[in-house]
């Protein structure tokens, strides 16, 4: 051991920094229509390859193949297409409002839209959603009014948050949406616990939850692993690899050496890597394990592979961390452009009417902007009485609390 | 009526409720067909099945984030987690979910769960063991705190908890488990059969969160105390020879403010006593309040006899436990002024 190099640290980075060249040939691609289709019976040990592979329904012409393939009617197409494209009208309006100065915060999902709209098209409107932030998708899609969702943003007096969250961070008991997680992680094994508890009541609504690749690293998503395996719950437990945790690339999580659908095989669960950018592939993965789930064979979790194309928020800045260029070269495209152009390829759907109903759809948006603003928004109010913040901390007030509501003067 | 101890008043509620209620699950650490280290929960699984009474993985964050997830589903799940001291992992469980939820969703959704936890020294258990970390729950806004005395209160203290629609923290001092004690750890134990709260009735009934109980009526000062320390206080006055008022708060959130300050409104003195270290700890808060409501009906400052600043050590537990002696002392101290 004498002449042994010495001890050295290694710490990832990412193949490019700014004024570098992005080269994403580490993401190895399987071909659309490769990946087999388990049976939903199939043991976790017997299908351990999913989670390194990548199921694709999609190829790059827009043709769809393989056994995952969900054969949606056209008119399904088109309404995935549709609310994909609303999601995105929707950042896109509440980007610049906070732009404007009418809000403090907001997050895009944009490259990511697929995720929420697909999965929730494929669940059950009457699971329980546990989400992460980004996954505004789904909450549309699930047929939430954007009014609601615009008066969270703007904190104003119709939020039904009471100015309490950051934008956001929505919450919503009708589309059985729960409260978003300003910190990280703690949703994951509260899925879990709410999957438990259809089980314990023999119902058949099942729990789904997503987490970021980054949070992956936090303790809670190894006990949501613990508890869904030991209780087979039936949950769908996400992993939205969007390469990014803030600045940080995905390898400091630690997806260098493995994947993290990976993550699923020490806790005997089976693992689904999908292309996170394949509407289609999205939405069969997750009727998969909701399928499964269902029908009291377990958790399964599901590693979508997309691309954060936007910032993390409207507070970062992603040119001080990756090549501009990087968003560009992402190798599995755009769930919006994909989709639409498999539309296309059916005859189902053209460039003309993708530029009218991106058009009609921004103009929804726009028109109901104007209305959430007529109620208020952070910036020049009116938000809620300032006598509201001492409600709900407890479901009947406190002593305490009554009296420094009164100190406050309201 | 049944005699019982805490153990067994403990494991009455929870029979109770699960009877009542078919929302009502337990789990926790060796808490299903074991029956719980403390031997709480003994019986429940074979009475009420494996899906509403079971044994969890060693997580302490996955314990607690189960029970929100279930509680948010519309289930009342009592949770055990096996020693105060093992409550940490899951800070965020608690403090990030459960006491903000409710806050943090304007209602959409509640975790109306229950966290049983056994607290306090007095059995060996070394400073991992015997902590009473009930300030730090107490600070976190969102959560109530429960902490009893006797079986009759810890039954129906339970029993409010478990149907109360806010999360609770509810601490069983551990060394009261199976008899009052009064601090004197080189005399015999007495059993709870001789004490007068032994007397639980075997079904339902509650005691409401936020009232203290007065156990002992005086004039010349107010003694605050909690838990096993309302025992030690009984046995402090009586050494003291001081005509002390004691009140047993069993519940710190919320607080009962009025009879705290009836009683030094009319004693013009006030003595605060727990386990748990000093600084920051339940106490300074009672000490502010009291100073805030009674400053002037007060005659002489307000006396702390609390476990030291430090971890509690093993070995030297009885020069750590706040004991009769301490007690008796502190009243001394406040009556001297």
């Amino acid at each position: 051991m004498k002449n042994a190099a010495p001890l050295e640290l290694h710490v990832p980075e990412p193949p490019a920094r700014p004024g570098e060249v992005p080269d994403f040939g580490w993401l190895k691609i399987a071909p659309a229509g490769s990946v087999a289709r388990p049976d939903i019976a199939t043991p976790p040990h017997e299908m351990r390859g999913h989670a390194y592979t990548l199921i694709r329904v999609l190829d790059e012409r827009g043709a769809a193949s393989g056994p995952w393939d969900p054969k949606l009617d056209a008119e399904t197409l088109r309404r995935g297409l549709r609310t994909m494209m609303l999601t995105r009208a929707y950042d896109e309006r509440m980007f610049r409002a906070q732009r404007q100065g009418k809000t403090s915060f907001y997050m895009r999902c944009t490259g990511e839209e697929a995720i929420g709209v697909a999965q929730a098209m494929a669940l059950d409107d009457r699971d329980m959603v546990f989400p992460t932030y980004r996954l505004q998708g789904l909450l549309i899609a699930r047929g939430w009014p954007l009014i609601e969702m615009m008066n969270q943003v703007f904190s104003n007096t119709r939020d039904r948050l009471k100015g309490r969250q950051m934008p956001v961070l929505y919450a919503s008991r009708e589309a059985r949406f729960f409260s978003i997680a300003g910190n990280l992680a703690t949703h994951l094994p509260e899925a879990v616990g709410w999957a438990m508890a259809s089980a314990i009541k023999h119902d058949n609504r099942i729990a789904a939850g997503w987490i970021g690749e980054g949070s992956t690293a936090e303790g809670d998503f190894h006990h949501a692993l613990t508890f869904a395996s030991v209780y087979r719950a039936p949950v769908v437990l996400n992993i939205v690899n969007n390469q990014y945790a803030i600045s940080t690339f995905q390898r400091i999580a630690g997806g260098e050496e493995s994947t993290f659908a990976a993550r699923a095989l020490g806790y005997g669960l089976p693992a689904l890597r999908v292309d996170g950018n394949d509407f289609l592939a999205v939405y069969a993965a997750t009727r998969w394990a909701a399928d499964r789930a269902r029908t009291n064979f377990g958790p399964t979790v599901i590693e979508l592979v997309t691309y954060r194309a936007s910032a993390h928020s409207t507070s970062d800045d992603p040119s001080k961390y990756r090549s501009a260029e990087e968003p560009g070269r992402w190798p599995l495209g755009d769930p919006i452009a994909r989709l639409s152009g498999h539309l296309a390829r059916l005859g189902e759907w053209s460039e003309e009417r993708q530029a009218q109903l991106a058009t009609e759809l921004d103009g929804e948006v726009l028109a109901i902007q104007r209305e959430a603003e007529s109620y208020g928004t952070l910036a020049s109010g009116p938000h809620h009485s300032p006598a509201t913040m001492f409600e709900d901390v407890f479901k009947e007030m406190p002593w305490h609390l009554r009296r420094q509501r009164q100190e406050m003067g309201s | 009526m049944p005699r019982m101890n805490m153990v067994q008043a403990l494991n009455s509620a929870m029979d109770v409720m699960m009877a009542r209620d078919q929302n009502v699950v337990v789990f926790g650490e060796d808490v299903g067909y074991f029956g719980g280290v403390f031997r709480c929960t003994e019986g429940l699984q074979k009475k009420y099945g494996r899906d509403r009474a079971f044994d969890t993985p060693i997580a302490e964050s996955g314990i607690l984030a189960a029970a929100i997830g279930m509680g948010v589903y519309g289930l009342r799940p009592v949770v055990e987690i096996q020693f105060a001291d093992y409550i940490y992992p899951a800070t965020d469980q608690l403090v990030s979910t459960a006491a903000r939820l409710r806050y943090r969703s304007a209602g959409a959704f509640t975790a109306p769960i229950t966290v049983r936890a056994p607290c306090g020294g007095g059995i060996f258990g070394g400073q991992t063991h015997s902590q009473s970390p009930e300030a730090i729950f107490t600070h976190v806004c969102g959560l109530k705190t429960v902490i009893p005395s006797n079986p009759y209160d810890a039954k129906g203290l339970l029993i409010s908890a478990i149907e109360d629609d806010d999360p609770v923290i509810f601490l069983e001092p551990k060394r009261i488990y199976n008899g009052p004690f009064d601090g004197h750890h080189d005399r015999p134990v007495t059993p709870w059969s001789e004490h007068p709260a032994s007397e639980v009735p075997a079904g339902h009934y509650t005691v409401s969160l936020g009232e203290a109980a007065c156990v002992r009526q005086g004039e010349q000062v107010t003694v605050l105390a909690y838990g096993t320390m309302v025992h030690v206080a009984l046995a402090g006055a009586e050494e003291a020879g001081v005509d002390a008022e004691i009140l047993d708060l069993r519940t710190l959130i919320p607080l009962d403010i009025e009879t705290i300050v009836a009683s030094v409104g009319k004693t013009g003195r006030c003595l605060i006593v727990h386990e748990a270290t000093r600084t920051s700890g339940f106490g300074a808060e009672l000490a502010a309040l009291v100073q805030e409501h009674c400053f002037y009906a007060l005659e002489a400052p307000i006396v702390r006899i609390t476990g030291w600043d430090t971890p509690y050590p093993h070995a030297l537990e009885w020069d750590y436990f706040p004991g009769p002696r301490r007690v008796a002392e502190g009243l001394k101290k406040v009556m001297a002024d």
